[in-house]
């Protein structure tokens, strides 16, 4: 019972949160340097234009007026029209999340699998060659952004070895590059975080009763160690999935994946600004709920935070 | 690593040096060399325009530095002011600078910094203005923090008792106390502020054509992949060098300065 009140307490301080992002949102149309009708229908466009343009976009209103249209309108799920195709917004936005939404799970599945597993063995074989071998890979590819590593991973599974289809998204495979590129990144980050927490965990002293009372050293890892050391890790995973959303924009620039990344590349080269709002408003408030609900899920998983306070 | 990470970091300021000394041309067209292989004439090949690479790859170093050093100095500036101002005076001011401060928190990762510099428009200027605006968030939290637990201590509760300003007890009695960790945390920071700085040129939104920038060069490294994979394979590991020796420089700094940082990379 005492948790609910957690969870409706802890959507209250949300709710400020979620109305600054929209005002910061909002207030980016606002920020384009002139007049935003000038910049968006280039120099050579006619008056009637311009005023056709002035009036759908409200900046003919004052301010207040069109905030206020600009919050009734996404109640009611309405982000405006494209600019560019006078396609509904919603409908761009509908096409594109779940190709990114795909593209963030299977990078962080890869992320996972690839990284705990690594740095559990990392940590067991703390100070041994293995270990050594392990951080020097992790820290270089930690230190490999998005747009290099996937331009090398394409180059030699796709360029070279030809396993892996180059970019688009035609067939199931073309999935992998753009994963691996945001995974293996994750992978390098998750590595090197269970290897400490589980290196901490080791040093406690249940860990020494454990192995004194004769348990196997597999039941002291699995049954002991693992649980309190993974932990912490459902926190590093909720806000890494804002890394991979973000990374998402250049990834998806670069294998040309048809989610919300492309979609606010595109918009911002074609100067389409409300598709470029309603993409940076999406990704904030999906992050913001990824958040939200890897708190609630800790604070249910962890029994030392269930009943605090 | 420590040797690895200094002259890494010794090697590229020479670099970027002797090339400005040398007069480097990195913006020197030469049509009949286009996408060539390395060669002693050219050691790190040629681009799509027949431009040195490697004099490229050291101006773009030179304004990777430039916007590295203004944008990490201006945030903390700014992200300091504000933390230590909100943490000791608290109340209804602390509480409405940390909204604001979680409000642009709730953007991930550099997605922010490309809404800015998308509305502002291309160029090098609005480029350190967007990572700015975006920037000082973590320092203020950071110090705000810091300055939450300092304002607690007995020298603090003296000085105050002998009646010295707030400004006073700001500036002498509790930023030298912080600022080793923000010096840690600005070594960190200045990596991920150069990926950043290159990710908004990838994207075309930073530093423009003819001006070499990293990330410039890989968006065109990236088209021409399939004949010169020299091309992308130069710029990025030139770009990992650094990256790496300065993660590892911030490293050695937070060893040095006994920071206890909880599970950092």
């Amino acid at each position: 019972m005492r948790s609910w009140g957690a969870i409706i307490k802890r959507i209250a301080t949300v709710l400020p949160v979620v109305f600054g992002v929209l005002c910061l949102t909002f207030a980016l149309l606002h920020m384009v340097p002139g007049d935003p009708v000038d910049v968006m229908l280039g120099e050579s466009a006619s008056p009637a234009d311009r005023f056709a343009l002035k009036a759908q976009l409200g900046l003919d209103q004052p301010v207040l007026a069109q905030f206020g249209h600009y919050l009734l309108n996404l109640l009611h799920g309405d982000f405006g029209v494209s600019i560019h195709t006078q396609t509904p917004i919603t409908q761009l936005l509908v096409q594109a999340y779940p190709a990114t939404l795909i593209l963030a799970v299977t990078a962080l599945s890869i992320g996972l699998l690839v990284g705990i597993p690594l740095g559990i063995w990392s940590a067991l074989k703390a100070g041994h060659w293995q270990d050594v071998m392990v951080t020097l890979v992790s820290i270089r590819l930690a230190a490999m952004p998005a747009f290099w590593l996937g331009p090398v991973l394409m180059l030699v599974f796709a360029v070279w070895l030809g396993w892996l289809p180059v970019s688009g998204m035609d067939n199931a495979a073309s999935i992998l590059l753009p994963a691996l590129t945001l995974g293996l990144g994750l992978s390098a980050i998750l590595t090197r975080m269970t290897r400490t927490s589980l290196l901490e965990v080791l040093n406690e002293d249940y860990i020494r009763t454990a192995r004194a009372k004769g348990l196997s050293e597999r039941r002291v890892l699995l049954k002991h160690a693992l649980r309190a050391a993974l932990l912490p890790m459902v926190t590093i995973v909720g806000l890494q999935m804002g890394s991979l959303l973000a990374g998402a924009v250049i990834t998806e620039t670069i294998f040309s994946w048809n989610g919300i990344g492309r979609l606010l590349v595109d918009s911002i080269e074609k100067r389409d600004y409300p598709v470029t709002q309603a993409c940076v408003l999406v990704v904030a408030l999906s992050y913001v709920l990824i958040n939200q609900a890897t708190d609630i899920a800790y604070r249910w998983l962890d029994p030392r935070t269930r009943n605090a306070r | 690593m420590k040797t690895f990470s200094l002259l890494t970091l010794a090697f590229w300021l020479l670099a970027v040096l002797v090339a400005h000394y040398a007069g480097q041309a990195p913006n020197h067209i030469d049509l009949d060399a286009i996408l060539q292989w390395p060669s002693a004439r050219h050691w790190l090949g040629t681009d799509d325009l027949g431009r040195d690479i490697l004099a490229r790859v050291i101006h773009g170093v030179e304004v990777s530095f430039l916007v590295t050093v203004v944008v990490t100095a201006v945030t903390m500036l700014i992200g300091i002011s504000i933390g230590v101002f909100a943490g000791y005076h608290g109340g209804r001011l602390d509480q409405v600078l940390m909204q604001i401060t979680s409000i642009f928190l709730a953007f991930p990762g550099i997605l922010l910094a490309i809404a800015f510099a998308a509305v502002l428009g291309a160029g090098i200027n609005n480029l350190i203005l967007a990572l700015c605006l975006t920037g000082w968030v973590t320092y203020a939290r950071l110090s705000r923090g810091q300055t939450l637990v300092l304002r607690e201590r007995l020298h603090v509760l003296a000085a105050e008792s002998l009646g010295a300003s707030a400004w006073r007890v700001m500036l002498r009695h509790i930023l030298p106390l912080l600022i080793s960790i923000l010096l840690v945390e600005a070594a960190y920071s200045m990596a991920s502020v150069m990926i950043a700085e290159a990710s908004l040129s990838f994207l075309g939104l930073g530093i423009q054509a003819p001006e070499a920038s990293w990330g410039a060069m890989l968006r065109d490294a990236v088209r021409f992949m399939l004949v010169a994979p020299h091309y992308v394979l130069a710029v990025g590991l030139c770009m990992m060098s650094l990256i790496l020796a300065i993660n590892l420089g911030g490293d050695v700094l937070r060893d040095k300065l006994d920071v206890r940082s909880e599970m950092q990379l």
